[in-house]
């Protein structure tokens, strides 16, 4: 609910005060570099710092737009201003709101709820086999029945999520984290009942990647607050989701670079006066690029250790024959002590490409999937636009339909056109502001985006280093206890 | 008598032998060999090439006056090194080559000159005492013809290997070296499958490093930085990485590799000792039947030959005992050299690399605090 003491006189200024008393009027400047704390211009109707709760972020009700109730006001004092109005707000909004969300973000640090993706169990045979996974939540939210639950969901429950959040969050400019993706080779072998190990790290992999997207849903502000969302995590049984079909990996890219050949194909280019859009895309662009190779690098390292294991496997095995056909009694058991070593430096191996690939590996893929969404919204935000150039060419249209109307003297049609201009005059407004909210939004996102990227990587990079440590430190352990044996040998 | 040997002849002490460096001259190799004179007095120093070698072994080879010669276990010489060769000329040299300036190289070649200068068989050949203290190079000197082509030639094209033994000792010995030269081969190769894929994992880590330079970003604000920062520490860990696994890939071929290979090339000598032994006994037991089935002419004749055979037989049989004697306790106490020396360099690299990585890690988890 609009503050009603705020005006939209150019002399406003961009004041976001937290404390309506201390209240400055200075000419137009977005409150960026002075330390003071900018007010939220969309607090709740008890207005007021104090009245605010600390649960919900205020001003961001389930779609994290704004209230309907705006609507009126601002379409009241500023469509008749024209452009220039239209240019200005969106120069105050996504300055200074984005900066006052920042903030209300970084205070509501402490995280209300925790989820797990557990225990995958396969269910019924043959083809028609599928696996379960237990998806327990633990919260101190009141919007959830109770503190801790879980229900058990199939891979197509996750998808059907990511389907619905979609539809109703993408247009709005959000970044929707992505779900795994879709793999027929690697499930038929689990449908089909292979007991090996690459079937298990199939499932390994699908199930530490459900729960990584499902901690990026609960995560994010506005996802959580939905009821798709709420429903997902608690409610025992869920509707079996159709036409999840499109959400292969193949079929996700394909839909983010369809979306983005249309807009290749504008002729109309959208003229940023502020070039922050035009900019992060090209570094989001370039940082898909980056992450890529990164990831191709990475997939080598895996492999060549994974080949280390295999060679140091095969070599304990050549010792331990050494050994035994050895005359010498101490040689002899010292190169069947050698052999173990061995043995237990493969499993060392064995352990250190794991950690490759599910910690290293897995967050690069992820993030480049991320990136993908990331272009996502931006192709959002260019549609909006897109469809607001398009109303407004409408509307000019319609308004000299209604002069030619006029000159040719039919009145008739006359009431007909004349309803048709309102029509179109609501719909640009409508649409101009849509593209202004999706504007504020992407740029909030992104933001939001890149300090979660920056955490994410740091603590996963940290848990990849201190498997390193670990390593070394049980190799240690080995070569300590080996040492007495190879001396030993008379 | 062992006193009289030493004086008289070799004037250097056998385990103060070096090869410290290999010179590279155009497209060969010269090896500097150094030796402490045994009077104390000081040090020999002369530069060698492979060919010099050889002819060294081609002496050695040739001592017809030694009695029972052919029972010697030669210390084996390994193969000329190629400098430019294809790969797989390299990978047949396996670890020798393998190692930081041909250090490896230089130690197996010191390894051979000292045990040749160990054994008394061996030592009191004019050859070596050249070899080690002279300052022309010998190798275009004539050698004798080896004596191994003429008794190569007289019982070709038989199968000796499987001929069964009279000596229930030697029979012993020979199917054990048979079953030890095929796994120390076995155990050799595979070592150097796990060292070369140690050297590719270093190599897969400077590609990461370089790449995560690259997503090092231009930015100046404080998200960029952030990620920037991050990119970076983890590139210096990935440097880490990559040192480490050189280091390990070192350690093992210098010390274990090394140790393998003399292992497969000193049981491969020990085989052609037998080998020449089993010739000898199949020429000993076919003068016997000659002798037998000879006329009366001849009797005398043959009879001669298969003293002569049975004599031969029995020296190089004699020396044969004595060598395998010393060849048990050579060989354990090189393969144990080589099994301490490997297990505490790893441990020390082991130790230097947890300790960088601690630091790292410290340093990492202190980012954007």
């Amino acid at each position: 609910m609009l503050n009603s003491s705020l005006t939209y006189n150019v002399s406003v200024s961009g004041v976001f005060q937290r404390n309506p008393v201390a209240a400055r009027t200075e000419s137009f400047q977005p409150n960026t570099a002075n330390g003071e704390e900018p007010a939220d211009l969309f607090s709740e109707e008890d207005s007021g710092p104090a009245a605010r709760s600390s649960n919900s972020p205020p001003g961001y009700k389930s779609s994290g737009v704004h209230s309907d109730d705006d609507s009126d006001l601002f379409a009241g004092v500023l469509s008749r201003n024209g452009f220039y109005c239209s240019f200005w707000k969106l120069l105050l909004f996504t300055h200074s709101f984005s900066l006052i969300q920042l903030e209300e973000d970084e205070v509501k640090d402490n995280f209300e709820l925790d989820v797990a993706v557990t225990n995958p169990e396969k269910i019924g045979d043959g083809m028609n086999a599928y696996m379960a996974y237990k998806v327990s939540t633990v919260t101190t939210l009141p919007m959830f029945r109770n503190r801790t639950f879980s229900v058990w969901r199939r891979f197509s429950d996750f998808l059907g999520l990511y389907e619905k959040l979609s539809l109703k969050h993408s247009l709005n400019g959000c970044i929707i984290p992505p779900p795994p993706e879709k793999s027929v080779v690697g499930m038929t072998k689990v449908k089909v009942g292979k007991e090996d190990s690459s079937s298990a790290d199939f499932v390994e992999r699908r199930r530490a990647a459900l729960e990584r997207y499902l901690q990026r849903v609960v995560s994010h502000p506005s996802l959580l607050q939905d009821p798709d969302v709420r429903e997902f995590l608690e409610r025992d049984e869920l509707p079996r989701a159709v036409s999840t079909q499109a959400l292969s990996g193949a079929g996700f890219l394909k839909m983010i670079n369809k979306a983005s050949d249309a807009v290749n194909k504008m002729t109309i280019k959208i003229n940023e006066s502020d070039t922050w859009f035009d900019d992060k895309l090209q570094e989001v662009e370039s940082e898909e690029l980056q992450l890529r190779k990164l990831h191709t690098v990475v997939e080598s390292l895996v492999n060549h250790r994974k080949e280390l294991c295999g060679n140091t496997a095969v070599f304990a095995k050549s010792i331990a024959m050494l050994g035994t056909s050895e005359d010498n009694t101490a040689l002899s058991r010292a190169l069947s002590q050698l052999a173990e070593v061995e043995d237990k430096m493969e499993a060392l191996h064995q352990a250190q490409a794991a950690s490759d690939f599910f910690i290293f590996a897995e967050l690069l893929a992820d993030y480049i999937r991320l990136l993908g969404a990331v272009r996502g919204c931006f192709e959002q935000r260019m549609k909006a636009w897109q469809r607001w150039q398009e109303s407004q060419s409408t509307l000019q249209k319609k308004r000299e339909a209604e002069a030619k109307l006029l000159w040719a003297n039919k009145p008739d049609k006359l009431q007909q056109a004349k309803e048709e201009i309102t029509e179109w005059e609501g719909k640009v407004t409508q649409y101009e502001r849509d593209f202004d909210r999706i504007s504020v939004t992407v740029r909030k996102e992104v933001l939001r985006f890149e300090k979660e990227k920056s955490k994410d990587f740091k603590s996963q990079l940290v848990k990849y280093l201190e498997s390193f440590l670990q390593s070394q430190q049980r190799l240690i352990k080995f070569w300590e206890a080996f040492l007495p044996e190879a001396k030993a040998i008379a | 008598m062992m006193e009289e040997d030493r004086e008289g002849l070799l004037r250097v002490s056998a385990h103060t032998i070096r090869v410290t460096e290999a010179v590279r001259d155009g497209d060969s190799l010269t090896f500097i060999v150094i030796s402490q004179k045994l009077s104390g007095s000081g040090e020999y120093h002369v530069a060698r090439t492979h060919e010099d070698f050889e002819w060294l072994q081609q002496c050695l080879f040739s001592q017809e006056e030694v009695p029972g010669v052919l029972g010697v276990i030669f210390p084996p010489l390994p193969a000329k090194p190629h400098l430019n060769a294809s790969t797989k000329v390299l990978k047949q040299l396996g670890f020798l080559v393998m190692g930081k300036e041909w250090c490896t190289y230089c130690k197996a070649l010191e390894i051979y000159l000292q045990q040749v200068a160990a054994n008394t068989r061996l030592n009191k050949n004019k050859c070596l005492e050249n070899f080690l203290t002279s300052s022309d190079a010998p190798g275009q000197q004539r050698v004798r013809k080896s004596i191994f082509n003429r008794l190569s030639q007289a019982v070709e094209g038989l199968r000796k290997e499987g001929h069964k033994d009279v000596d229930d000792f030697f029979q012993t010995e020979r199917d054990n070296n048979f079953t030890l030269t095929g796994c120390s081969k076995s155990a050799t190769e595979r070592f150097l499958d796990v060292v070369l894929t140690e050297q590719k994992l270093a190599v897969a880590c400077g590609h990461l490093s370089t790449c995560l330079h690259l997503c090092v970003e231009q930015r100046d604000d404080g998200t960029a930085q952030a990620f920037s920062q991050i990119c970076v520490k983890l590139s210096e860990v990935v440097d880490l990485m990559k040192k480490n696994f050189e280091n390990v890939a070192e350690n093992n071929l210098s010390t274990l590799g090394l140790g393998l290979d003399l292992e497969t090339r000193y049981q491969e000598a020990k085989k052609e000792m037998l080998y020449r032994r089993t010739c000898k006994l199949v020429e000993l037991e076919t003068a016997s039947k000659n002798a037998e089935r000879a006329k009366p002419i001849r009797k005398a004749a043959m009879d001669d030959l298969k003293m002569k055979s049975e004599k031969e037989f029995d020296q190089i049989s004699g020396v044969a005992k004595q060598e395998i004697a010393r060849f048990h306790s050579v060989h354990v106490k090189l393969l144990h050299q080589a099994l301490i020396l490997w297990c505490e360099k790893q441990l020390e690299t082991a130790k230097e690399t947890s300790a960088s990585y601690s630091q790292h890690l410290q340093a990492f988890k202190d980012l954007g605090e």
